[in-house]
């Protein structure tokens, strides 16, 4: 059982002398960095509809990936067999790449370090309760959404949580280990009237322990946004077609500088130069009202970690400031192929994955403008306060997302609720078109997901109100 | 050198066995039913960059999982290590987390008489082992052949090579014990051509099948993705307007994806599809006829029973615009009163959900050129982003790229628009199918037009 508050080799059931013996197996010649990462995950799940919980998973995966690089070259392997044997035979496969004889560089006596973070200390961040408590949060949330309006004539939800044990052994003799947990809280409710029919979705987590969704009934508020939601949309008009002003509300919003920015600024496509940020290094790229950073070291987020999974400590990364592009995000491939600084952003989803550049908690700094001002300031055009999911061309810069509640405003006044609506703009320059910032900046609820390469890993996004002068919105009005 | 094959391992007797000892134990600790899904594979794969080896991937995985029952209490989990002693544990942890959730009628194994007896060799395994070198090659050859189609093609995004094979056993308490084996090779690229502004422009191509003599060849993926990434230089936007949109192939297969979880059960009985209470409606034009077939040979999708073992079959799902049938596992079946059509899709540690065999749209008379010779102003869509569809309402806006056609021609290329409709709609407004199916996925259409959609633009 992965319960230990402390990553240990011994968890794994591997010595010191069965890693060096792997380690020595990829000291070839042109060979320039090897690591192993161990994982042990216990992911746990229930969900709740037609107000029976009726689904429960759980599911344990302990496994080693083995990393060679070479250069531009990576020999990876994993197996879900942790012995020597196993470590030999993925390290085999791993420096394949450098088909090279064997070297001479010795390998460096291992170092145990600890994170110097504590980002999610065990004591508020374990998520270990019965199943049984788990069942009864559902089914109070239940209650409570359709106890709202009777229109509302489903609710399910699903309580997940997550609890990974890592331990990244380096060729540069460092042995550092993590315990990383991840909660998640999500409720959709599906509101008909008059045969029409809607759904509404909210949810939370994060590196936090059961107790966060209990505290001030925070479970609670998530089933009344989730029913506010479905029942807005009962009364929701067509949206419009074509380019005008966007007021964005703070929080999950910043998802537009998630898909806009952030991966563009990921160093694997910089250093292959097929990102459209590519050649914009200390150019303008946003108003100077922006500044946007990638900071993984916010406690208790769910973009937040001690150390990325190659070991390196996160940190808060500027991207843009005050309009400027600064800098991009990094693992240790890329930093060092490019030779720029390690920013502790090589994430992996799994032992199964090899670890890429990936963003961690990326938001603007709040700016000095009232969020009613930037609200006034619009003739006609749209505030969107909600959205799903965002998708974007590295390569052409156009990105996406789609809003799942939002307003027209009218003079200066929010009025209607409008149907769902995808929003295209182009990365290098759609920053450029924020006039107004507000004070208020805040961070999402802790839902997101990032996905590249076929990985999936937690992410965080924040954003103050601002107004953007001009986006294209995917409506069906013309 | 080292050796890195990608032999299949035969552990047909081991898995089986396994499967078997944990159905056994299941039972003795009181389970009233429950069944078993154990699978190994091994992958190698190859990406290459600028002809250079990026990243060489070698894997083996197994893993299995139990869903035990106690009456009409259920409760799933899976792990990958086999040792006795954590096989054992899984067994009695999802006892205990089953007798922690709430009763559920509906719930339960699919009857005795459903589940499969025979196992017909539905052509979807391929022994053939590809030495790494040659993996290299092929993923070289292919972006070769990319790089090399014309000058404007300055980078990459690397392409890649993958051989994977696997096996599946499932077995139940109902004395149900099978097992398939499968393989997959494919191939892909994504080339980068850059115009005389320096804008740049990707796009991809790829290749994949059940078995390795019949991938195409590396140069005619790698042609074809230079051909898809060089027609999209010198994109612009167009104007806001309502126009004919013709669907290429690969996105009329994302319109029937769209279809297909539209008609899925989980989504018909919780009302999160906009096809709710439609079964034997009209629900597209005479042109949609829409078949899911899990037998069909060397497909993609196929397989000889389901996630839990009932046999899978060909499903008339629309006909000439008539729902005819949804798509069901045993359980959403029972909840909507209906017998399950073979449907249930698995992942090895979870409770089975309902997923598509092989499901295409049949083909339609007209030839993609004669679809786009009768557009006089419309767009010919090629590319589509984001996730803006509402399943629930069938709202639909999503980011576009494509050709402009203006009388009846393939002009400029254009990005930076959205498409906007319902899907209710959509489907009912297919006014022309192309002859061109071509699986090419668990998903197949030909290229269709919808007679009228909103494009935002500029």
């Amino acid at each position: 059982m992965t319960t230990e508050s402390h990553a240990e080799l011994s968890h794994f059931g591997v010595t010191e002398g069965d890693i060096t013996h792997a380690l020595r197996k990829v000291n070839v010649r042109d060979v320039d960095y090897a690591d192993l990462y161990f994982e042990s995950c216990r992911n746990e799940s229930v969900s709740m509809e037609e107000g029976l919980v009726k689904r429960a998973v759980k599911s344990i995966s302990q496994g080693v990936g083995v990393r060679a690089t070479a250069g531009e070259k990576t020999g990876f392997a994993y197996s879900d067999d942790i012995t020597r044997r196993d470590l030999e035979l993925a390290a085999d496969a791993a420096r394949y790449i450098a088909e090279s004889p064997q070297g001479n560089r010795p390998v460096p006596a291992a170092r145990r370090s600890v994170p110097k973070r504590d980002l999610y200390p065990m004591d508020r961040a374990r998520a270990d309760v019965a199943t049984a408590e788990r069942v009864d949060l559902l089914s109070r949330l239940d209650e409570e959404a359709r106890r709202i309006d009777p229109r509302i004539k489903n609710v399910m939800a699903s309580f997940n949580t997550e609890f990974k044990v890592v331990v990244v052994v380096t060729s540069e003799g460092q042995i550092v280990g993590d315990v990383q947990p991840l909660a998640r809280l999500q409720v959709t409710c599906i509101a008909e009237e008059n045969g029409n029919r809607q759904i509404g979705s909210f949810g939370g987590g994060g590196r936090i322990g059961f107790a966060y969704f209990t505290e001030s009934d925070r479970f609670l508020h998530y089933a009344k946004e989730a029913a506010r939601q479905a029942l807005l949309n009962l009364r929701a008009v067509e949206a419009p077609a074509g380019v005008m002003p966007v007021v964005l509300d703070g929080g999950w919003p910043g998802i537009l500088l998630h898909e806009a920015i952030g991966h563009g600024l990921e160093a694997d496509f910089n250093r292959r130069k097929t990102s459209a940020f590519s050649s914009l290094l200390n150019q303008r790229v946003a108003s100077e009202l922006c500044t946007i950073v990638d900071d993984g070291t916010i406690p208790l987020r769910r973009g937040s970690l001690n150390m990325d999974d190659e070991g390196t400590p996160t940190s808060r990364t500027v991207l843009i400031e005050k309009g400027i592009l600064r800098g991009y995000i990094t693992d240790k491939l890329n930093a060092r192929l490019m030779g720029i600084p390690l920013t502790g952003n090589g994430r992996r989803e799994d032992f199964q994955s090899v670890p890429l550049p990936r963003m961690t908690n990326t938001f603007m700094l709040a700016g000095e403008s009232d969020p009613q001002d930037i609200i006034k300031s619009v003739k006609r055009g749209l505030y969107a306060v909600s959205f799903g999911g965002g998708q974007v061309d590295i390569t052409n810069g156009k990105f996406v997302f789609s809003a799942s509640e939002a307003y027209l405003i009218e003079d200066g006044q929010v009025t209607k609720p409008v149907k769902g609506a995808t929003l295209i703009g182009n990365g290098p320059d759609i920053l450029t078109k924020v006039s107004m910032v507000g004070h208020d900046l805040t961070l999402d609820e802790g839902i997101g997901t990032c996905g590249k390469d076929g990985q999936s890993v937690p992410v965080g996004v924040g954003l103050p109100t601002i107004r953007i002068d001009e986006i294209t919105v995917g409506g069906t009005q013309g | 050198m080292t050796s890195m094959s990608t032999d299949v391992t035969t552990n047909r007797h081991t898995l089986t066995a396994l499967a078997g000892e944990l159905l056994e134990r299941a039972t003795r600790q009181g389970a009233s039913a429950a069944d078993v899904v154990a699978a190994e594979g091994d992958n190698f794969s190859v990406q290459v960059r600028l002809t250079a080896v990026d990243r060489l991937t070698r894997a083996r995985e197994k893993r299995a999982g139990i869903r035990i029952f106690f009456g009409h209490r259920s409760a799933s989990a899976s792990t990958s290590d086999f040792s006795r002693e954590s096989l054992h544990r899984l067994v009695d942890d999802t006892c205990a987390l089953a007798k922690a959730v709430v009763e559920d009628p509906m719930s339960g194994l699919p009857e005795r008489s459903q589940l499969a007896t025979t196992f017909p060799d539905l052509d979807t395994y391929d022994a053939t082992s590809l030495a790494p070198d040659l993996q290299i090659e092929l993923a070289r050859r292919t972006e070769r052949a990319a790089l090399g189609l014309d000058t404007r093609i300055t980078n990459s995004e690397g392409a890649d090579f993958n051989s994977s094979a696997g096996r599946i056993v499932l077995g139940n308490t109902h004395g149900f014990m099978g097992e398939y084996r499968s393989s997959s090779f494919s191939t892909s690229v994504s080339p980068i051509a850059t115009d005389v502004n320096g804008g740049m422009q990707r796009d991809s191509w790829y290749a994949v099948k059940r078995k390795f003599a019949r991938l195409e060849s590396p140069e005619s993926v790698g042609h074809e993705a230079a051909r898809r990434t060089l027609r999209r230089l010198g994109a612009k936007k167009v104007s806001t307007c309502r126009v004919p949109i013709v669907f290429d192939p690969d996105m009329a297969a994302g319109l029937m994806s769209n279809l297909s979880s539209a008609v899925s059960g989980y989504a018909l009985y919780k009302g999160t599809s906009f096809l709710v209470g439609q079964l034997g409606q009209k629900i597209g034009s005479d042109l949609l006829t829409v078949y899911d077939d899990g037998l069909l040979q060397g497909g993609l999708g196929s397989r000889p029973f389901d996630g839990e073992g009932v046999p899978t079959r060909k499903t008339v799902v629309v006909e000439r615009g008539l729902l005819k049938s949804y798509l069901l596992d045993s359980y959403s079946g029972r909840k909507l009163g209906l017998a399950s059509t073979g449907n249930a899709s698995r992942s090895v540690g979870d409770s089975p959900s309902v997923g598509t065999t092989n499901l295409y749209l049949t083909p339609g008379s007209w030839t993609p050129d004669a679809i786009i010779k009768s557009v006089k102003r419309g767009l010919y869509v090629t590319e589509l982003i984001g996730f803006g569809i509402n399943m629930v309402t069938g709202d639909y806006s999503r980011g576009a790229a494509g050709l402009w056609i203006e009388n009846g021609e393939l002009t400029y290329p254009v990005e930076e628009i959205t498409i906007a409709g319902n899907l209710k709609e959509m489907l009912k407004n297919i006014d022309m199918v192309g002859d061109d199916l071509v699986f090419r996925g668990r998903i197949a259409s030909p290229t269709l037009r919808i007679a009228e959609m909103m494009i935002a633009g500029s």
